[in-house]
């Protein structure tokens, strides 16, 4: 009985994982063979790198992978020293209207920048800072998320620890630093991870906010790149894909156990 | 207050520096394509031939995408006052530009004699949108139509003449009938036409319109005729296509994955823009041909694609080189090397009479088509709030394929809201 | 000493709140100022307008239909995405034959991004050519005009939605699993307790932090997710498919209407500040932080 289950239950598990990465094993037919086999299956087609060189010419990947790095990298950077400074005051220091800040904070949990792109338009181009990497970072830089979830995590740090590095004669941003922040790296981790795969992915806002190619991301570049104008040409949009995720795709299969390993050993909560 | 009297200072400099020496003038371009496309290489060589034909003037183009993206992007530098002197924009946009202040008539730029002619040397047809109240705002460039391209083979598989394509709706739907194939089961392997209804429906819609003797809008960009009885018969034909003769499969048919389909012999007929000619000729595996799209009072297509706008944010000097530049890439050898390399049309008569294009036109005859086909052709919908006032045709044209509502019904309630939408202008 | 201690605590969040104050409260507020003036045509000023966008947003049945749609596709992807996410991470976590393939899999959607991979999901999705329908004629069903149908598309782009969310939500209860204490599992193992009682009881209990920490961006993706609307239907066939970013997109950057733009934000605000609260009500009741 429990071996039948078992067995159901590994098959529909493989089922699903097919389904999952069908859509890589498709970029990686489409992009490796000549168009006419883009919508057809033959074990025997033939192969080809074509589409690789003709999607290389057709964009500047690096430009745009620098880009995106430079943009998640920025964004990473300002939200996690914003986030810990203001989680730690809401967490752990007593002052007027911390209540009023806290539930402020809480408000624009939901609240996020993508909602507000008309606005935020504005506001850029009023600093001139549209078409700039730090224009598209800088509406992401504080995270209500951020300082919600190190605030609650900065709470569970036993006060006795504090008041211990305090005796030793920590600063304040000491004790932050040697104290809570290393006690908090699981959620450090887990937020890194929405956050690096938030504006990895995103979309909306760069492609509103940047105009040349000196700041916009892959992920604009691929939409612009892949437009359907005229007609899809799904073997160069692959190789495109491939091309861009490529790097990305390496890394996690060379570094697969290590990285799921150190995740799993920060035991995230 | 201190920055600004430095500006002015720097300004009355490059003034006097520029009354000594031969100034640079330089210009910015916003163009409406993917980057590193195949067709910034073309613009980019033409406008290196022209650099070096003008050695005084400077052009940066700036390439952002497709023609919603150049707009958002060319008005939103205007805006924040970054330098953008002119513009390849959709045809259609001229009266939301106006309304916005943005660009200048060329009627106002051209000063000579000769200047004034080029203005008359275009196709009619490719005119009409850029012409409103007699004034001249957007010269054609990166223009299109539609164009019936059919599978030769198809055709004679089902026993008739493939150098007979259909030309009236009846023959359509007649031959489109004999076109589709079924296989063993009844699964239709091959539809007989496909109209693509996402995208653009409002620019296929236009072809019928025009082919019933109607047109969608008036010049001035502030009445629509969407629900008079030639749109509700042409409505009713397109979705009688698939419901009644099943030449066409039901819902709505997606432009992008339409030519894929076409090269797939999935449809034997297609409508589609002359802007997939070359890449259809690259890519079918089988004999094809190339018509005009059919009659039913008379032939008709809208004319589609991009025209260079001047900007109104510009100093006499700027104005001047752009109005070279424009005139450079319009005149008949750039005109005709473009079309060559992109499928676009040529934009005016003396460009297909170039010896280069006369030549291609020659050995490939269906790039004439679109051309030939300019006679009946009429301006694409156009009117004040033209995104809002589209996008409900479109909403109706689809509702209508989708079996949601009935023609008249769906155009009615169009015609109303657009309406509603224009009457303030 | 106090009044230093205030002073430092305001220091430390300055920061942040500046950057919030800039790019949240501010436009916010903006938003809410310029949803009652008519759009500014040329070099004319905006004209005061009432209540009238707000007229004509109850007037307008697309609003509705996005409004709608958006609600579905919230109730259609968040809990199965996260069933599905949950599913997986008890998968990979547990001794399965081809873990690490499994986990590669699973992990996929998270590293394409929604936009370059919704065009090879347009290709599952188009009928005659598309993988979806040649499975189905492989079955001897009829085709479905995925996308074409408005009976369909909506459940289309959710079905890639739930493909993208649940590979990445995996990853976080994977975590959570791994870090579950063993002795529990024993202890429950030695009283005979059966599987599915042990999961009712002990793990899903013990993974409600980040059942919340999951379900807050769910929530929150359903109503900012609409990359794939751009390649796949552009909320089409007429609207089936809209959603209300979507269409706050199209009316300020397509019909450059920034009054009915910022009308419609409100009403998304309005409608993620509920949330947010009904979130809060939920969170403060069931999570107990350790």
């Amino acid at each position: 009985m429990t071996r039948i289950t078992h067995l159901l239950s590994t098959a529909a598990a493989w089922c699903l994982g097919l389904l999952w990465i069908l859509p890589l094993l498709y970029a990686f037919w489409a992009a490796l063979h000549p168009g006419e086999y883009a919508t057809r299956f033959e074990l025997l087609a033939p192969l080809t790198m074509d589409n690789f060189r003709t999607a290389w010419q057709q964009a500047p990947f690096m430009r745009y992978m620098l880009n995106t790095l430079i943009i998640t990298g920025l964004i990473l950077l300002f939200q996690l020293i914003l986030c810990t400074l203001a989680g730690y005051a809401l967490a752990r220091m007593a002052f007027r209207g911390r209540g009023l800040v806290f539930a402020l904070v809480l408000l624009q949990l939901m609240v996020m920048p993508e909602i507000l792109i008309v606005e935020n338009y504005q506001t850029l181009s009023g600093l001139k800072l549209v078409d700039t990497h730090l224009g598209v970072a800088l509406p992401y830089m504080a995270s209500a998320f951020g300082i919600f979830l190190l605030r609650q995590t900065f709470l569970t740090v036993p006060q006795e620890l504090e008041d211990a590095a305090r005796l030793e004669g920590c600063s304040r941003l000491g004790i932050l630093w040697k104290v809570y922040v290393p006690l908090a790296k699981p959620t450090y981790l887990a937020y890194g991870l929405v956050s690096v795969s938030h504006h990895w992915n995103n979309f909306l806002w760069p492609l509103v906010v940047t105009n040349t190619a000196d700041s916009r991301p892959l992920t604009v570049g691929m939409a612009i790149f892949g437009a359907p104008e005229s007609g899809v040409q799904w073997p160069i949009i692959c190789a495109g894909t491939l091309i861009a995720v490529g790097p990305l795709l390496a890394l996690f299969l060379v570094f697969q156990r290590q990285f799921v390993q150190s995740f799993m050993h920060a035991g995230l909560k | 207050m201190l920055n600004r009297r430095n500006t002015r200072l720097a300004l009355g400099l490059t003034t006097l520096l520029a009354s000594a020496a031969q100034a640079q003038t330089a210009l910015t371009l916003y163009y409406p394509v993917s980057v590193g496309g195949p067709l910034t290489q073309v613009v980019d060589g033409m406008i290196a031939d022209f650099e070096r034909q003008n050695p005084e003037i400077d052009v940066n183009a700036i390439y952002a995408g497709n023609y919603n993206d150049a707009r958002v992007k060319a008005l939103a530098a205007l805006q924040s006052g970054q330098p953008a002197q002119l513009s390849v924009m959709f045809s259609i946009d001229v009266h939301e530009l106006r309304d916005l202040d943005a660009i200048v008539p060329f009627d106002e730029v051209v000063e000579t004699a000769a200047e004034r002619q080029w203005l008359q040397s275009f196709y009619p047809a490719l005119m009409e949108n850029g012409a409103v109240d007699g004034t001249t705002w957007g010269i054609p460039f990166q223009r299109s139509t539609i164009v019936m391209y059919y599978n030769k083979e198809a055709f004679r598989e089902a026993g008739l003449d493939p150098e007979q394509p259909p030309k009236s709706w009846d023959e359509l739907a007649e031959m489109g009938q004999k076109l589709v194939k079924k296989d063993a089961d009844g699964q239709v392997e091959r539809w007989g036409a496909m109209i693509p209804s996402t995208g653009y429906p409002y620019w296929m819609f236009g072809a019928l319109a025009k082919q019933n003797g109607a047109v969608l809008m008036n010049s001035a960009g502030n009445e629509t005729y969407f629900n008079q009885p030639e749109m509700v018969e042409a409505l009713s034909y397109w979705r009688d296509l698939s419901r009644k003769y099943h030449v066409m499969p039901e819902g709505t048919i997606e432009w992008g994955t339409l030519r894929q389909n076409f090269l797939e012999q999935k449809t034997a007929i297609m409508w589609h823009s002359t802007g997939n000619l070359t890449a259809v000729k690259n890519n079918a595996k089988f004999d094809f041909g190339v018509a005009m799209l059919p009659a039913h009072k008379n032939f008709g297509s809208p004319t589609g694609g991009g025209n260079f706008y001047l900007f109104k944010k510009a100093s006499p000097e700027e104005r001047k080189a752009a109005l070279q530049l424009v005139q450079f890439m319009t005149s008949p050898e750039q005109a005709a090397k473009w079309s060559i390399a992109t499928g676009y049309m040529g934009v005016s008569p003396a460009a297909y009479d170039t010896a280069a294009l006369k030549q291609y036109v020659q050995s490939f005859p269906p790039a004439a088509v679109a051309r030939d086909q300019l006679k009946y052709a009429t301006a694409e919908l156009a009117t004040h709030q033209s995104g809002r006032v589209r996008k409900l045709l479109d909403d109706a044209i689809q509702a209508v394929l989708n079996g949601q509502a009935e023609p008249q019904a769906a155009l009615d309630t169009a015609q109303k809201q657009a309406q509603r939408i224009l009457s303030r202008y | 000493m106090n009044r230093l201690n205030q002073l430092y605590a305001w220091l430390m969040l300055l920061p942040a709140l500046l950057m919030l104050l800039a790019f949240t409260y501010l436009p916010t507020v903006t938003t809410l100022w310029h949803s009652v003036f008519y759009p500014a045509r040329g070099s004319q000023p905006a004209q005061f307008a009432g209540l009238d966008n707000y007229r004509m947003l109850i007037d307008d049945p697309v609003f509705w239909q996005a409004l709608s749609n958006n609600l579905w596709y919230a109730l259609g992807t968040v809990p199965l995405s996260i069933a599905l996410a949950l599913a997986m991470a008890l998968w990979v976590n547990g001794r399965i034959g081809g873990r690490t393939a499994l986990r590669l899999a699973y992990f996929t959607p998270t590293m394409l991004p929604m936009i370059a991979v919704a065009n090879i999901w347009l290709f599952f999705y188009t009928p005659e050519i598309g993988l979806f329908n040649r499975l189905l004629e492989c079955v001897g069903l009829p085709g479905i005009n995925w996308l074409g149908d408005p009976d369909w598309a909506l459940p289309s782009l959710m079905l890639m939605t739930v493909w993208k969310e649940a590979g990445f939500f995996m990853i976080f209860y994977l975590a959570a699993l791994q870090a579950l204490s063993r002795d529990l599992y024993q202890a429950a193992a030695l009283e005979g307790a059966s599987a599915l009682y042990t999961f009712r009881r002990l793990t899903l209990p013990l993974l409600m932090p980040t059942t919340l920490f999951v379900l807050v961006n769910a929530v929150l993706n359903a109503f900012k997710l609409v990359d794939h609307l751009f390649i796949l239907t552009k909320g089409g066939p007429n609207n089936a498919s809209n959603l209300l970013l979507y269409y706050i997109y199209e009316n300020a950057f397509s019909f450059f209407d920034s009054s009915y733009a910022a009308t419609l934000t409100v009403i998304l605000l309005a409608l993620l500040v509920t949330l947010a609260l009904l979130q809060f009500r939920l969170i403060e009741r069931r999570i107990h932080y350790r």
